[in-house]
């Protein structure tokens, strides 16, 4: 038996869709100059209510549930949870100016409580595990693509084997990098994001694009926690499954050099690494020693790139900061 | 004809500070205007509201003779109107032409047609700006002339240019004055704030002087002079010299001899600086920003890592001693005093958050008995700062991160002057000052040197250094590029030095 080489890259390509998602909606917020450290919160939340949305579509219909508005409907719950907690930590941080670093740690407390909340609750209603029906499962878990192209050798496993998230990340994050570096709106984005002074000199409304870009980068974010949930986790809730999902992604941020396309490897990478103690388990090495090389990536990362000193890599110059126009 | 920009009462208050008080003002097209004012007199402010940053509380601004409501920058782009910050409005890591596309709402998102109007633009007045270049990789002129396309691009035709000569050479401001007068031929309206008087007269048409928030008069430049316009500005007659005297039997106090310094990344910040600095004279230092200024008072001050070269310290009546590898402790207690104004002027040297007071207590805390400090002597020292160079403060426990910039820096300066050092550096200490306040502390160097201390005086103003200083050392990337006696020297002659090692071109 031994090593299975495409199998650790099929996990990993599949542990890395939720925190692409994750990592790319944190990129988009942290464009626009706001740091959300609630992402771990979002997750939590958009897991719950992800799960809470196709769970109970799936029992009001009953056998007639069907896939596909299963999917839509888990991604419209998770994506309005994390944008209701990106929202409140947008009117604190933007409106009412508040530090981003502790109102983004107070998220993380909020949106996790809520999701153990909104996710207990629903296990103690139906008193055992919450899931949905079977058909459901595979409709979230199942490559999208028909079995023939699946069973080409090699090929089929590593390109159409995925469930249908991993093909929506990899279209968004795309889509993220076009947007960011090819539209006026884009690069509005990120002048507020590098220099709001500047931004608001040329007539760009601030709030606006940060509310917007927080508020959107946050339901990307809690997508990325249901994609965990409905994949991963076995469309079952288990309260500590999500747990450190959203901190490897806010990692995963900075390791990635906040450049959507970059998230792309960058997740794929980190997923293979946050299940390697499982894939390519060595006797003598613990297996928290594994759970810890993520961070040590970016941490060597982070070196490389101070070393390089390009000023493209550097975070948003004004990453963090409230801005105030008449401040004085 | 109507005029392009009319105040009428404008009021601007800031809480209880009322910042501009029934402004009434104007400017006619083809006509270059100096705004003139101390610190806080609210020129900066005038022009924000203009430039539609602030809004005024009371008053109507009218452009063209209609009255114009300027709520946001896009309403001041709207009515032609654009402004030259003091700090460069520029995101560092997008190309000159991403800069100018901000905030243009003008069809179709193309970034190669506005690199391409820039040329135009650029080649038109000769700014030699290539619009796909970073702007981190710009000097401080060239941002400048980026401010100005982007302004020119929208198709401005009143410009603000809010203190543009602070930050650049002779050769550089000449340069400026040259484009401003094209753009004046061009039928242009064109506002430019400088505390600079020579500037003033050089450049403009007429001046408008305020003084503490009000408008005091607007006078034809070729019908004034210098002197009246200080005394509209300050509104009493000031002594605008500096009693420069011979320096008395100077002695050798620091001798540097082939200082060199890298940065963390192994560039050479000083290279092979040697020069002695004398007791009883000031010696200026000149230099482009950047040029090495900060390295060489961090490395007397023992703040920096000194890589080779020898700093020997020759007190009066003592051994001379050798400085590296001192800690910055020893040297401060051996005499060498560093006052150094920051652009952010509190960044070194000063507590934002704390009183007059205990910012002096940040050079004597280590004096007090067992473990409690001693407050009595730095509040006594406190006191005398604020009452001989006029701080204006509600009380020394004030914090200083709420007084104006003149008034920090007078607290700063104060105190590196009250430990009587006997080598006193200082960097940009009038920087943002205005006229009188600048003139109060020119006289506390001069005093200094009177008493036989060796000045070193970093400073930006290129007259200022030739009034002043005994002998000018000009700095040009890290290296000494000459030391001129100032009596003699010209603008130019320093100007070139500052450009080019040795002033060849």
């Amino acid at each position: 038996m031994g090593f299975n080489l495409i199998g650790l890259i099929k996990a990993a390509v599949l542990n890395g869709a939720p925190l692409l998602f994750g990592t790319s909606g944190e990129i988009l917020t942290e464009k626009s100059g706001n740091m959300n450290l609630g992402v771990e919160g979002m997750m939590y939340m958009g897991g719950a209510f992800g799960l809470a949305g196709a769970f109970l579509y799936g029992n009001a219909m009953g056998d007639a549930a069907n896939g596909f508005v299963a999917v839509i409907i888990a991604l419209v719950c998770s994506f309005l949870a994390g944008a209701f907690g990106a929202l409140i930590f947008s009117f604190l941080t933007i409106s009412l100016r508040a530090n981003q670093n502790v109102t983004g740690l107070a998220l993380t407390i909020f949106g996790t409580g809520v999701g153990q909340f909104v996710g207990e609750l629903m296990r103690i209603k139906v008193g055992g595990n919450v899931t949905v029906s079977n058909a459901l499962k595979d409709a979230f878990a199942n490559s999208i693509f028909p079995q023939a192209m699946q069973d080409i050798p090699i090929i089929g496993q590593l390109l159409f084997s995925y469930n249908p998230f991993v093909y929506l990340g990899l279209i968004m994050a795309v889509v993220m990098a076009w947007f960011l570096n090819k539209t006026r709106k884009g690069l509005y984005l990120r002048a507020v994001g590098e220099n709001p002074a500047t931004a608001d000199s040329a007539g760009i409304n601030i709030e606006k694009y940060k509310y917007i870009a927080t508020i959107v980068g946050g339901g990307i974010s809690a997508i990325g926690g249901m994609v965990y949930t409905m994949t991963i986790a076995g469309s079952v809730w288990n309260h500590s499954a999500l747990s450190g999902e959203g901190w490897v992604a806010v990692a995963l941020v900075i390791f990635c050099l906040w450049k959507p396309l970059n998230s792309l490897w960058g997740s794929v990478l980190f997923g293979g690494l946050l299940i390697l103690y499982l894939r390519l388990p060595i006797a003598f090495i613990p297996t928290q020693i594994y759970k810890v090389v993520p961070y040590i990536a970016t941490v060597v990362v982070l070196i490389l790139v101070s070393l390089r000193q390009r000023k493209e890599d550097q975070p948003p110059a004004a990453l963090g900061l409230a801005y105030f126009r008449e401040e004085r | 004809m109507e005029h392009a920009v009319e105040f009428k009462n404008i009021t601007k208050r800031f809480g209880s500070v009322t910042a501009n008080n029934a402004v009434n003002l104007y400017l006619d097209r083809g006509v270059i205007m100096s705004l003139l004012g101390e610190n806080g007199s609210g020129k900066t402010t005038l022009m924000n509201m203009l430039a539609g940053i602030y809004f005024p509380d009371e008053g109507q601004i009218f452009v063209d003779g209609q009255p114009v409501t300027i709520a946001s920058p896009k309403d001041a782009f709207d009515h032609g109107i654009g402004m030259i910050h003091q700090h460069f409005m520029l995101v560092d890591v997008f190309t000159a032409a991403e800069n100018v596309a901000l905030g243009l709402e003008d069809g179709k998102y193309d970034l190669k047609a506005v690199a391409e109007k820039v040329k135009e633009i650029s080649d038109k007045y000769g700014f030699g700006i290539d619009p796909n270049k970073k702007v981190y990789d710009m000097s401080v002129s060239e941002k400048q002339t980026v401010e100005i396309i982007k302004v020119l691009y929208r198709g401005a035709d009143i410009l603000i240019l809010d203190e543009p000569t602070a930050v650049l050479t002779p050769q550089e401001t000449d340069n400026l004055f040259k484009i401003m007068r094209n753009m004046k031929a061009d039928g242009k309206a064109i506002i430019i704030i400088t505390h600079k008087l020579n500037e003033v007269m050089d450049v403009s048409d007429v001046v408008a002087v305020l003084r503490k928030g009000e408008h005091i008069a607007t006078v034809r430049t070729n019908e004034t002079t210098a002197d009246a316009l200080t005394e509209m500005m300050v509104g009493r007659a000031v002594k605008l010299n500096i009693d420069r005297l011979d320096p008395v039997n100077p002695q050798p106090r620091l001798t540097i001899a082939g200082l060199t310094c890298r940065d963390s990344e192994g560039v050479k910040k000083l290279d092979d600086v040697g020069f002695i600095a004398f007791g009883g004279e000031i010696l200026g230092i000149a230099g482009i920003a950047g040029s090495g200024q900060k390295e060489l008072l961090e490395a007397i001050a023992g703040l920096r890592h000194i890589d080779e070269g020898s700093i020997i310290y020759s007190p009066e009546g003592k051994n001379p001693e050798e400085l590296v590898g001192k800690t910055p402790m020893e040297i401060k207690d051996a005499g060498v005093s560093l006052a150094f104004v920051p652009e952010d002027r509190l960044g070194m040297g000063l507590v934002g958050g704390m009183g007059m007071t205990e910012n002096m207590m940040l050079r004597s805390w280590n004096k007090g008995k067992g473990i409690f400090v001693d407050r009595k002597e730095p509040e006594a020292l406190a006191e005398e700062v604020y009452k001989f160079l006029e701080v204006v403060t509600p009380s020394i426990d004030y914090p200083v991160r709420k007084l104006s910039g003149g008034n920090v820096q007078k607290v700063l300066v104060g105190r590196e002057i009250a430990s009587s050092p006997s080598v006193l550096m200082s960097a940009y200490a009038v920087r943002g000052l205005d006229i009188n306040t600048s003139y109060i502390i020119y006289n506390l160097m001069a005093g200094q040197k009177a008493k036989g201390v060796a000045v070193i005086f970093v400073g930006e103003d290129l007259d200022v250094l030739l009034q002043l200083c005994d002998k000018i050392l000009v700095l040009c990337d890290g290296k000494v590029s000459g030391l001129v006696d100032a009596r003699t020297t010209t603008k130019e002659e320093i100007g070139l030095l500052m450009t080019s090692v040795g002033g060849k071109e």
